[in-house]
């Protein structure tokens, strides 16, 4: 395998609403940011992958002015997934382990505020027998937070605690939709609080990967990606266990992440009670700094709120503030589908 | 380390057609998939991940369908990818899933693409409107009729070309039994008698609407060995995009797609297209995309393309065979459409394209593009495996 490290990345403050900004306005700020970290123009970039949804922008083929933003000519080699674009980078990963390329640049972006997302989220789920019924994101997440205090696992206030800390963290975030004291608040959706609930909002990121020496050409402190792998699980909840997470445990048993600890654990969990499940899935203690950011409670845009995780945990890197870190990504109701990656300073284990 | 050898060992369709009100969309994409285990004789268990594309996910309805798809392909407790990259989709797919095994993550991969156009309305889907941009009011004819006038300008073509392929490519689509169309009275009279639609595109020179799904599993050298039939081998493959609308951009024939080309004959050694490809399965969505893409490719010189077409070069029994399978304009559920044109290249050089075969093609060409001719994907395969 070649080494590739995320070397640059860039996000937007976080926002409620942007109606004075399309996709383009709202992701070109963050694309000229990677670039400009790096030094590196669009057609130096080797492959260029983004992740979006046409669902959240309300028309077909969204992406391919998002594109226009890139500056892709002369023209460039590219690619996008209808996903979070935590899986756009993964395919620019691969695309750098072919030895094809040595730099990337990955994007995503997403805007909650034209529509219901709790509406619009509906819309993936079993198009014949569970979509025409409309449950939301809210409920779905509640039935599974329901399952988990069931368990004895968790309960109302260990939930709470969840949320309190999260938002505390991110106060020290300036791109965090929500921060400072949150308090629980009424039910949205029984068991869950408003403060057990992610922000609706708008937002973009980008990261720039490169191979080799041309990581450490381009940035003081790489963000090795020492694994990457993602797992899918079934769609139907019936047939899951939502209390556990095991595309999240396999996906990172393949990543390497249970080889030796990490400080750090970056964690896609909209949902408080979700943040109980993957600590478990991932065997992680009260000594890794779990979503020092704040975490998707703090900010959601969805498409890139799993690219962020993977941003934050490697911005710590470079800031020298981990070592070894771990990055998380989820995609589909209930935690259906897992990515989880592992980061590394040069000097972790030297 | 040099990348691992990329075999295609296994391809399914379904047979395209309007609406398959007999199947959800998990019942279609599963039929291409079992279809191409057997090809491959291989099992669910064989495979190490699943890479599936579509065009909108506005064209069914529903959003990120790969979540709801994942029991229907095997894919639980494996990695699922999900590729959209316009109307080039189906090809990026199959490209994504080769560099998985490229570059050594997987072993064999299955890789899947379908559209099934019956559950919504494509022209709807494509005319959602939002401020401030160009809406495609007439749909995809609309867009593509004023560069088909242009390349006609430019290449003094005379208005008969589109006719001429649009009758070839409904003849080889009668030796296809998958492909959609079948009419077995087609004369060249009728194509010309056909309605203008978007002048000069007539209606018998556009493409259906189709349901249908295209699966291929890819796998590395070993899984190439036990392979029961023949593979088809990846020489060389590649992407590239260009934006929607500059100043400069040239829609008759974009840089975007001759860079594509470019890239991919360069892998594959070729310095000569037009002699040392044996067929080649090129996205026509429209028939006056044949001339026009022989150029962009290489095939012909710039204003040439359409004199090959006239000659009956690219008739099935001429000595560049263009869309044997009867092509995108016989077939065309958009988001596989892509992925059918790398899979009939690949029937092809494996020898197993039936009536349709052309007679020892040892290698061929799968084209396909996207947008508003922005995106474009491409894959030479071989009968042998890649030197080196």
């Amino acid at each position: 395998m070649r080494d590739v490290a995320i070397v640059a990345f860039a996000q937007t403050g976080h926002r409620r609403r942007t109606d004075e900004l399309s996709e383009v306005d709202m992701l070109m700020p963050v694309l000229h940011q990677v670039l400009g970290e790096t030094g590196l123009k669009a057609r130096d970039i080797g492959f260029t992958c983004s992740g979006s949804s046409d669902y959240l922008a309300g028309r077909a083929f969204s992406f391919t002015m998002a594109l226009d933003g890139v500056g892709a000519h002369p023209p460039i080699s590219e690619s996008h997934v209808e996903m979070d674009g935590a899986w756009a980078l993964y395919e620019a990963w691969v695309k750098l382990q072919t030895g094809e390329a040595d730099t990337a640049l990955v994007y995503a972006y997403g805007k909650s505020s034209p529509g219901e997302v709790r509406d619009v989220l509906t819309r993936q789920l079993d198009p014949y027998y569970v979509a025409p019924l409309w449950p939301d994101s809210v409920a779905l997440a509640a039935l599974q937070a329901q399952a988990l205090i069931d368990t004895g696992a968790a309960d109302e206030a260990a939930l709470a605690e969840v949320a309190a800390r999260s938002r505390t963290d991110a106060a020290a975030n300036p791109y965090a939709q929500l921060t400072g004291d949150v308090p629980a608040g009424d039910y949205l959706v029984r068991p869950l609080r408003t403060g057990d609930c992610p922000p609706v909002g708008d937002g973009a990121a980008a990261v720039v990967l490169a191979v080799g020496d041309t990581a450490r050409a381009l940035c003081a402190r790489p963000a090795w990606i020492r694994g990457i792998d993602h797992r899918i699980e079934a769609h139907g909840l019936g047939v899951r266990d939502l209390t556990d997470s095991p595309s999240t445990r396999l996906a990172a048993e393949r990543a390497g992440a249970f080889e030796r600890p990490v400080d750090t654990a970056e964690l896609h969990a909209p949902f408080t009670s979700q943040e109980v499940v993957l600590r478990t899935a991932l065997g992680l203690g009260d000594e890794v700094s779990v979503n020092p950011s704040g975490g998707a409670l703090a900010a959601n845009p969805v498409m890139a709120a799993g690219l962020v995780r993977l941003g934050e945990a490697a911005a710590r890197i470079h800031r020298g503030e981990s070592d070894r870190a771990l990055a998380h990504a989820t995609s589909g109701p209930c935690l259906q589908q897992n990515l989880v990656a592992v980061l590394e300073g040069e000097s972790a284990h030297a | 380390m040099p990348k691992e050898p990329v075999a295609v060992v296994g391809i399914g369709q379904t047979k395209h057609v309007s609406a398959r009100h007999d199947v959800s969309i998990a019942g279609l994409v599963r039929e291409a998939a079992v279809a191409a285990l057997a090809d491959a004789g291989l099992t669910w268990a064989d495979i190490d991940a699943v890479v599936i594309g579509k065009a909108p996910d506005f064209f069914e309805g529903v959003m990120m369908p790969e979540l709801y798809l994942a029991d229907a392909l095997g894919a639980v407790g494996k990695p699922m990818l999900r590729v959209h990259t316009a109307g080039s989709v189906g090809g990026s797919t199959a490209l994504i899933a080769a560099n998985l095994v490229a570059a050594r993550v997987h072993r064999t991969v299955l890789t899947l693409a379908f559209e099934k156009q019956s559950e919504s309305n494509a022209m709807w889907g494509l005319s959602l409107p939002i401020p401030f941009q160009q809406p495609l009011l007439a749909g995809a004819g609309g867009f593509f009729a004023p560069h088909v006038r242009a390349y006609m300008r430019r290449s003094g073509a005379p208005d008969t070309v589109g006719s001429l392929v649009a009758y070839k490519d409904r003849r080889n689509a009668l030796k296809n039994p998958y492909a959609h169309i079948h009419d077995p009275g087609i004369t060249l009279e009728k194509v010309q008698a056909a309605p203008m639609l978007w002048d000069p595109i007539r209606y018998s020179e556009t493409c259906p609407s189709s349901d249908g799904a295209c699966a291929m599993i890819l796998t590395d050298r070993g899984g190439a060995a036990r392979s029961p039939h023949p593979p088809a081998w990846v020489h060389g493959g590649a992407m590239r995009s260009e934006p929607t609308l500059f100043a400069g951009k040239d829609f008759v024939s974009p840089q975007a797609g001759k860079d594509c080309a470019a890239d991919v004959y360069r892998q594959a050694g070729i310095t000569d297209p037009r002699r040392e490809i044996d067929a080649a399965e090129i996205y026509v969505p429209f028939s006056w995309y044949e001339p026009m893409w022989l150029e962009n490719l290489g095939f012909a010189d710039e204003g040439e393309g359409w004199k090959l077409t006239e000659s009956g070069a690219t008739e099935l029994d001429g000595d560049l065979p263009v869309n044997p399978s009867g092509g995108v304009l016989s077939t065309n559920p958009i988001g596989a459409s892509g992925m059918i044109r790398f899979a009939e290249a690949a029937l092809q050089v494996r020898g197993r394209a039936g009536e349709h075969q052309v007679p020892g093609a040892a290698k061929a060409l799968g084209h396909a593009y996207g947008g508003g001719a922005q995106f474009f994907s491409m894959w030479l395969v071989g009968s042998q495996p890649p030197a080196g």
